[in-house]
């Protein structure tokens, strides 16, 4: 933010005055809105820094390697490493689901659906989806996937939970990335002969990459953070030991299958939080609270440089 | 003072019938382009008004007017970019080579093809300038890496571009390159579709009059081998480059209609209608 942009004063009434030191209303009201402004933005670094902070001190002398990679056992610090891995298994799980249907529905939304009352009914549930809370999600899961399915508690029960409750998000962030690209670059493209759906691959899709992404990064946060829809569709438990060189991904005990429980960093920390009885409750709490923000910021980051490289790449050949 | 309404005969000066010898450089020419009583309509407002006019191959024809005249949206009925405009509706006939494009049946993507566009804006895409160039022969299958940097080639040479980028061809965006390089990049980006007719919208009204003196010489080599429409807001510009001038102006119901057409030399200097005469003298418009 700079605040190089000053509005001219209103003319005042054909007085001439002097140039210098004129305190008008509207340059008061510039400067206020200026620092109310700035504010704000400084604000919401603030809280970010504090939450960080807090958990990094909170976390000092608990996270190790050991306390990642170690055996998972309910009398010492650590070993969430399978903990972990359910969070990011759940996320590429839902991921995989959700941005592909999310893209598509949003490409329909804003490149080829006709404003009429479909398209409203299809808005005014994206709304009401997103605004249910998730608890009742994560009951709509349990009954329709884990019960009525006869599932049983599962890393895809949760996944297909959280769809339920991300791709109205994702649709609607689709759909306002690709309704920002211009019209110049689009009109462009059809002036040379393209079809339409050449330009919506060729331009209109890599133009609304960094919205998109954006898209992605808030579901995904919803998904790291979600708790409440998946206690009751992927489960709670606590850390047991996973053996990743079992590749059979229709075997329960397989860390790669999706058909058995999952309890991710979320639960955990919430399982720990409410009930956890260990002497070490408290630091586990800390430390895994700290690994789940420095998941969220890495995934975040990594995000953006892949849709940087992505962006390239789909404007290049 | 001519009113015209849809009923009566197209407001159409026919160079045989007023003006002297028809431009040289044009005269003999097929018509490649023509529109027969064409009106244009957004909706129930009448935007364009029975225009019939003839176009003639490797010409250039400036249309001329108030803001407001519908020139832009009438150069838009040659390659039916008015098909993007909802509500927006084309009557009467647009003839390419005798053809009526206005029929359902026509291919619009070939269409396209055939008649390329330029717009006001310089709109690179945020590609490399290969890319961009490439960018209409590839959307047509065209994949051969030989056949298409020969193509690159050619387009930018005959873009006046190719000097100034030849050396970072695929490593520099086409948004890097100056408002009237940009410009050239598109006109580069049309050749390389193969056109046979050219529209351009108010193409150098985005530039300085260095890059307009540049694109003005451009389209005047580009006549050579394509055919030419230019809406311009600069009479200097239709005078300087264009065969033939067509003015419109607007009717009092704001729909644009055209008032006359001849050879440039004539319209700027012995118009035949008062209304022509008024916008070009700087009394209107």
């Amino acid at each position: 933010m700079t605040t190089a942009y000053t509005p001219a004063s209103e003319p005042s009434g054909g007085r001439s005055g002097s140039l210098r030191g004129r305190r008008t209303g509207s340059i008061l009201a510039d400067r206020a809105a200026t620092v109310l402004l700035w504010g704000t933005g400084c604000f919401v670094l603030l809280v970010l820094g504090s939450i960080i902070l807090h958990f990094a001190l909170a976390a000092w002398g608990v996270v190790s390697v050991n306390f990642v990679v170690g055996d998972p056992s309910e009398t010492s610090l650590g070993g969430i490493l399978p903990i972990l891995w359910n969070s990011v298994y759940i996320l590429v799980l839902t991921m995989m689901i959700s941005v592909p249907l999310g893209i598509l529905g949003g490409i329909y939304m804003s490149e080829y659906a006709v404003e009429n009352a479909i398209t409203n009914a299809i808005r005014f549930a994206e709304e009401s989806i997103s605004s249910v809370p998730s608890i009742v999600v994560g009951l709509f899961g349990l009954i329709l996937f884990v019960d009525d399915l006869h599932w049983g508690f599962c890393a895809l029960a949760g996944a297909l939970a959280l769809t339920l409750f991300n791709l109205p998000l994702m649709t609607r962030l689709s759909e306002q990335a690709l309704r920002a690209v211009p019209l110049d670059e689009r009109s462009a493209s059809l002036a040379l002969g393209a079809t339409k759906w050449q330009t919506i691959r060729h331009v209109v899709v890599p133009l609304a990459i960094p919205g998109l992404v954006t898209g992605v990064i808030l579901t995904a946060g919803r998904v790291f953070g979600e708790a409440a829809v998946l206690l009751f569709t992927s489960g709670i438990g606590t850390p047991v030991h996973y053996n990743f060189l079992n590749l059979d991904i229709t075997n329960p005990a397989s860390p790669w299958s999706p058909f058995r429980p999952a309890t991710t960093l979320a639960v955990y920390i919430w399982k720990l939080n409410s009930e956890g009885l260990g002497i070490y409750v408290r630091q586990v709490v800390d430390g895994s609270a700290a690994i789940l923000i420095s998941m969220v910021l890495i995934f975040n980051l990594g995000a953006r440089g892949l849709g940087r490289l992505l962006t390239r790449r789909l404007t290049a050949a | 003072m001519v009113t015209p309404t849809s009923t009566q005969e197209p407001m159409i000066r026919r160079v045989e019938v007023t003006g002297p010898v028809l431009d040289e450089a044009s005269a003999g020419h097929d018509v490649k382009v023509a529109t027969v009583h064409v009106s244009i309509l957004y909706g129930q407002k009448v935007a364009v008004r029975d225009v019939s006019l003839d176009v003639r191959e490797r010409s250039i024809m400036a249309l001329i007017g108030p803001s407001g005249s519908g020139k832009s949206t009438f150069l838009r009925c040659f390659n039916r970019m008015n098909d993007l405009i909802p509500g927006a509706s084309v009557k009467g006939e647009v003839r390419l080579d005798g053809e009526d494009v206005t029929d359902k049946d026509v291919s619009v993507v070939e269409l396209r093809r055939r008649v390329g566009m330029v717009f006001q804006r310089p709109n690179p895409f945020p590609m490399s300038i290969y890319e961009n160039v490439a960018y209409g022969p590839r959307r047509r299958g065209q994949n051969d890496r030989r056949q298409l940097d020969e193509l690159v080639e050619t387009s930018l040479r005959r873009a006046a571009l190719w000097d100034e980028v030849k050396d970072e061809l695929r490593r520099k965006s086409g948004l890097a390159l100056s408002g009237g390089q940009q410009q050239r990049l598109c006109i580069a980006r049309v050749l390389a579709t193969q056109p046979e007719v050219i529209l351009m919208d108010e193409p150098a009204s985005a530039l300085d009059p260095v890059s307009t003196l540049r694109i003005e010489e451009l389209m005047r080599e580009l006549r050579e081998s394509y055919t030419i429409v230019i809406v311009t807001h600069n009479m200097q510009q239709a005078a300087r480059v264009s065969d033939i001038t067509a003015f419109f102006t607007m009717a009092e119901d704001r729909a644009g209609y055209l008032v006359e057409t001849g050879p440039t030399g004539q319209i700027f200097t012995r118009p035949n209608e008062r209304l022509t005469e008024d916008y070009i003298s700087g009394r209107f418009g």
